[in-house]
């Protein structure tokens, strides 16, 4: 049974990932999964309906969970649904995010009247929102440096209200429930009132009043055109040019004048009657032949969306953090109990998180079609895989569970900052100007990316040495040994990539800007890294620093990876930075806080250690 | 020996030293980077890296006090460090060859680093579509041209440093038929009309457009997103007295003129001038958008490139990440006015470019090698450590 443990668990888990992959089951009788892969193009890419309707999500209420104030959990593409065409309903959800009391007092509201005491419905904030607007207004003009919280509490509210109203705009109009109608009545009446504008620009007798019926729904198309997010209206002929998709609006503003509504435009307010009246049959026949006239057209891009709405469910990235937690577990245990069938356990189902990562990274590239790291989201994913993939080396040659501790951790951490920095939105976006280049994204990025994931495990290596050694009594001489090979194997590894990755940059840099090395904020990130891993081996060839010093120099590598990782994007200047992150500035001082501590853990004198005896005279 | 080139030699053969240089060099970078929220990037290089020692005014008083070791101390050190440790305690074998390679390549590197602070002239070109430019522009330094337009055809330029306009003092220029007095000079102003201030004492200029703009004195700035614009009254003195005081400034668009004995001259201060002999003609400028968003995607500049000595005379499109490198200088697409149908290029000559090419090379490949032979080394150790442990278990 022993023996077959590692094996059984490893196929529960995979059994458990097999799991997630299928598409979700109909359950209302609407075939949500089918219409969620339905492209529509939003900041310059074609996206699965599925993927707007999370990162919309995302971006009102933080998560992509939704329940109605009935109780009822809606899927992503529900809740969409709802905006677009039962407006009236969507009004009353709660899914506006405000945790800042000031902002509340702007509509007298008080956190108990919210869903969890911070979401509010759009109903709740209606009364209010000119002082909204105002107030908005007044911070635009103030210095991005210099806003308050409140400042940017409002901003934000005020953009997420204007990405409410402009999904609600997007389809149909909201002051028409019975688009589909009005459409229909506008077919059968277009020839006639364009006979009629025709008759007044000639200056001839005409029907005036099928002339203002004409210019008020031009009024109409104008303003959903104005405010429509989602640009879902393909061209009608077999144009493959992106540029060519208009919005609902624009579509409707062209049939007024060629007389004649578009096809996509009467298929999407088709879809909106069955869904309001909850038609699941025509809502999925409808569905169907929007697959079947895309499938002519766009095969590829639906196919990309279709797998990007079932990688969005499958969420391939949240189940290997669980599998990460489990195998933590097993690998610590097996410190204490059964060393060999647990670590063994922890190390498959590693590998098995690894590659569900790794998979999930493919897919990512995939859609994308860009090298594994385009943002702080992507670096954070493929900083963890680095580290990861590390460890699985270390513990194929050391077999002492160290490696998948440090691996669970790394990639659980990583992963997790993965999540957080993936509430700001849509993880896929396209890359500006001097950042579209494929192969230095390719070169420099990752070699650089792959330099902080080693620095980072060097230091989390260092950090159990130091851990086990103070607070237990199982580092021995053997283990500390190893563990000090594993940490200046890793750190000489780290100098190798980061240096490389460093000076890569600099030359993107010569090719893009004109010189190889400018000092700006990220590009010093990435030289004190370097030069903080040559400082680490050269203290170590000059003996400098036994163990406990080059436990001490790799902990201290940690807070210099963050540093330059995240911390430069803080400053606000120079050519590199990606923007302010104001609750991350907070995570990296309590970051920076806990490795300082742990160091002076380690300085404790070695006395003090509970692994003293056993260390004795190598630390 | 003696004792005291004994000690220095140990000194500077120590791994000790290395490391604190190494230490210093971080506290260095890391200083400069903060610092970058108040100086820009100019300020910056200059007050920590192109120096040998950081100067600090305690207390807000004028004098400077050095208070840490710049950038060219530092790696002068570490360059000395570098070749005495190699020297002295070095033994050449094959499975250090990546070491020594590595090393090599930081010479390089820092020697590269020194000769690009030295020699690197950055400048910056504008052209319309449809326009010519023979000229770039060093928009960091300014100078006081004088330009005889009576010619049609051909201008004829002395320009002088800004920094001889700061001096004060009179100008003689050989070139010049006349003599230029400094009678002031601003390192920073606001320029003025004069009807909105009542205020004139600082109107010293009888002549140009001078005599209607009031000039006010202004801090020096070293921000990074703001550029000094000097102003200088200067006269002009013939040999049968002064023509009059004109007010000269960046800030005043047109160059002003004046008649010297049947000669028409400009005078301007202006940014200072770099002359090609040959044309650059801006043929079109595209900016492109991701499809639906406002998402640049890339910024090109087609232009056509003219050489006077009838060499050269093609089209060629410079875009992001793609700069033109011609005759020792390298264009890059740095700005666009798509709806002005304006480019900006910066203009880099850099003639120590490829070094850092070459170092990073060396150290690359020096560290792999290394790195390579050191995991081989490992492996094997392994191996024959714990041959019969590993397959069953």
């Amino acid at each position: 049974m022993k023996r077959r443990l590692p094996f059984l668990v490893l196929v529960l888990a995979a059994l458990g990932v097999v799991a997630t992959l299928p598409a979700p089951k109909i359950v209302s009788g609407f075939d949500l999964a089918t219409y969620g892969r339905l492209p529509a193009l939003v900041d310059g890419r074609l996206k699965p309906l599925d993927t707007i309707a999370r990162t919309s999500l995302l971006a009102l209420q933080g998560r992509q969970r939704f329940v109605t104030p009935e109780g009822h959990t809606l899927a992503p593409s529900e809740w969409l649904l709802d905006i677009f065409y039962a407006p009236e309903k969507a009004d009353t959800y709660r899914h506006f995010l405000i945790d800042n009391q000031e902002v509340l007092d702007l509509f007298t509201l008080r956190a108990s009247d919210g869903d969890g005491g911070k979401r509010f419905s759009f109903v709740q904030l209606q009364p209010a929102i000119s002082k909204l607007d105002r107030q908005a207004k007044l911070v635009d003009e103030v210095e991005e440096t210099r806003r308050t919280p409140f400042h940017r509490q409002v901003v934000q509210l005020r953009d997420r209200v204007m990405l409410y109203q402009r999904l609600k705009y997007t389809l149909q109009s909201p002051e028409t429930p019975h688009f589909l109608g009005e459409v229909l009545k506008l077919e059968t009446a277009l020839p006639a009132g364009i006979a009629a504008v025709r008759a007044r620009q000639l200056g001839q007798p005409h029907d005036s009043a099928a002339v203002l019926a004409m210019a008020a729904i031009a009024q109409g198309a104008a303003l959903m055109d104005q405010l429509g997010y989602l640009i879902a209206i393909p061209p009608a002929d077999d144009n493959a040019d992106l540029n060519a998709w208009k919005t609902p609006g624009r579509a409707l503003l062209v049939s007024l004048d060629a007389g004649q509504i578009d096809a996509t435009v009467l298929a999407y307010a088709a879809l909106g009657q069955a869904w309001r009246g909850g038609d699941s049959v025509a809502f999925n026949q409808i569905v169907r032949l929007f697959h079947r006239q895309f499938e002519k057209r766009f095969a590829a891009p639906l196919a990309k969306c279709g797998i990007e709405a079932r990688f969005n469910a499958a969420q391939p990235f949240y189940t290997s953090m669980v599998i990460y937690v489990v195998a933590l577990l097993l690998a610590l245990v097996s410190w204490l109990r059964w060393p060999e069938t647990l670590g063994r356990s922890a190390f498959w189902l590693l590998v098995l998180a690894f590659a569900l990562t790794t998979a999930g990274i493919a897919t990512r590239m995939w859609i994308e079609g860009r090298p594994p790291v385009t943002n702080l989201y992507s670096s954070s994913v493929f900083v963890g895989w680095t580290a990861v993939a590390l460890c699985l080396v270390l513990e194929m040659f050391f077999k002492n569970a160290i490696g998948s501790v440090a691996a669970s951790i790394v990639g659980f951490c990583t992963l997790l900052i993965a999540h957080h920095l993936s509430l700001n939105g849509d993880t896929m976006v396209m890359m500006s100007a001097v950042l579209d280049s494929n192969f230095w994204l390719a070169t420099h990025v990752v070699t650089i990316t792959i330099g902080y994931g080693a620095t980072f495990l060097a230091g989390f290596l260092a950090i159990i040495y130091i851990v086990r050694g103070v607070f237990t009594r199982s580092l021995d001489e053997d283990s500390a040994a190893t563990l000090t090979r594993m940490v200046y194997g890793i750190v000489c590894f780290a100098t190798l990539f980061s240096f490389v990755g460093t000076v890569l940059g600099g030359i993107w840099a010569d090719q893009s800007w004109g010189r190889f090395w400018g000092w700006d904020p990220k590009e010093n990130g990435a030289l004190i890294l370097v030069l903080w891993n040559s400082l680490i081996l050269h203290a170590r060839w000059g003996g400098l620093v036994r163990q406990r010093g080059l436990m001490n120099l790799a902990v201290v590598g940690n807070i210099v990876t963050a540093g330059s990782w995240f911390g430069v994007n803080m400053l606000g200047v120079g050519l590199h930075s990606y923007g302010f992150m104001d609750s991350a500035f907070y995570w990296l001082v309590g970051f920076t806080l806990s490795q300082v501590a742990i160091v002076f853990i380690a300085a404790l004198p070695v006395e003090k250690w509970r692994s003293s005896r056993a260390l004795a005279a190598t630390v | 020996m003696p004792a005291v080139l004994r000690s220095g030699v140990k000194l500077f053969t120590s791994l000790s030293l290395t490391v604190t240089l190494i230490l210093l060099s971080i506290i260095l970078v890391l200083a400069a980077t903060l610092d970058q929220v108040n100086l820009g990037l100019l300020a910056v290089q200059e007050k920590y890296f192109r120096t040998f020692f950081v100067f600090a005014h305690p207390f807000g008083s004028e004098v400077s006090v050095p208070i840490f070791p710049g950038g060219y101390l530092l790696g002068g050190l570490l360059l000395v460090n570098l070749v005495a440790v190699h020297l002295a305690r070095f033994r050449f074998a094959w499975k250090n060859a990546g070491i020594v390679l590595t090393h090599a390549g930081l010479v390089f590197l820092l020697v590269g680093e020194l000769l690009t602070g030295l020699w690197q002239r950055d400048s910056q070109m504008q052209i319309r579509e449809g326009g010519t430019s023979r000229y770039s522009e060093d928009f960091n330094l300014n100078e006081l041209a004088f330009i005889d337009i009576t010619d049609a055809i051909n201008d004829y330029t002395v320009s002088v440093p800004e920094t001889l306009v700061a001096d004060g003092g009179t100008i003689q220029d050989g070139n010049l038929p006349f003599q230029v007095r400094v009678v002031r000079y601003l390192p920073n102003a606001t320029l003025q009309g004069r009807g909105h201030v009542f205020d004139s004492t600082l109107s010293a200029a009888t002549a140009g457009a001078g005599t209607s703009i009031t000039v006010t004195p202004a801090h020096v700035t070293q921000k990074p997103d703001e550029r000094n614009t000097p102003a200088a009254f200067v006269e002009v003195i013939g040999t049968d007295g002064p023509l009059g005081v004109w007010l000269v400034s960046p800030s005043l668009e047109t160059p002003q003129q004046f008649t010297y004995r049947d000669r028409v001259w400009q005078l301007a201060l202006r940014a200072k001038r770099y002359h090609n002999p040959y044309g650059i003609t801006l043929l079109k400028v595209t900016h492109e958008v991701y499809p639906g968003s406002g998402i640049p995607k890339n910024f090109a500049s087609r232009i056509r490139v003219r050489s006077d000595d009838g060499q050269d005379d093609r089209e060629v499109v410079v875009f992001m990440n793609n700069p033109l490198r011609y005759r020792g200088l390298t264009y890059y697409q740095y700005q666009m006015n798509k709806a002005e149908g304006l480019t900006v290029f910066q203009i880099v000559r850099n003639p120590s470019w490829a070094l850092p090419y070459v170092a990073c090379l060396m150290m690359g490949v020096g560290l792999a090698v290394q790195f390579c032979i050191r995991l081989f080394g490992f492996v094997q150790l392994r191996r024959r450590s714990a041959p019969i442990a590993a397959p069953v278990s």
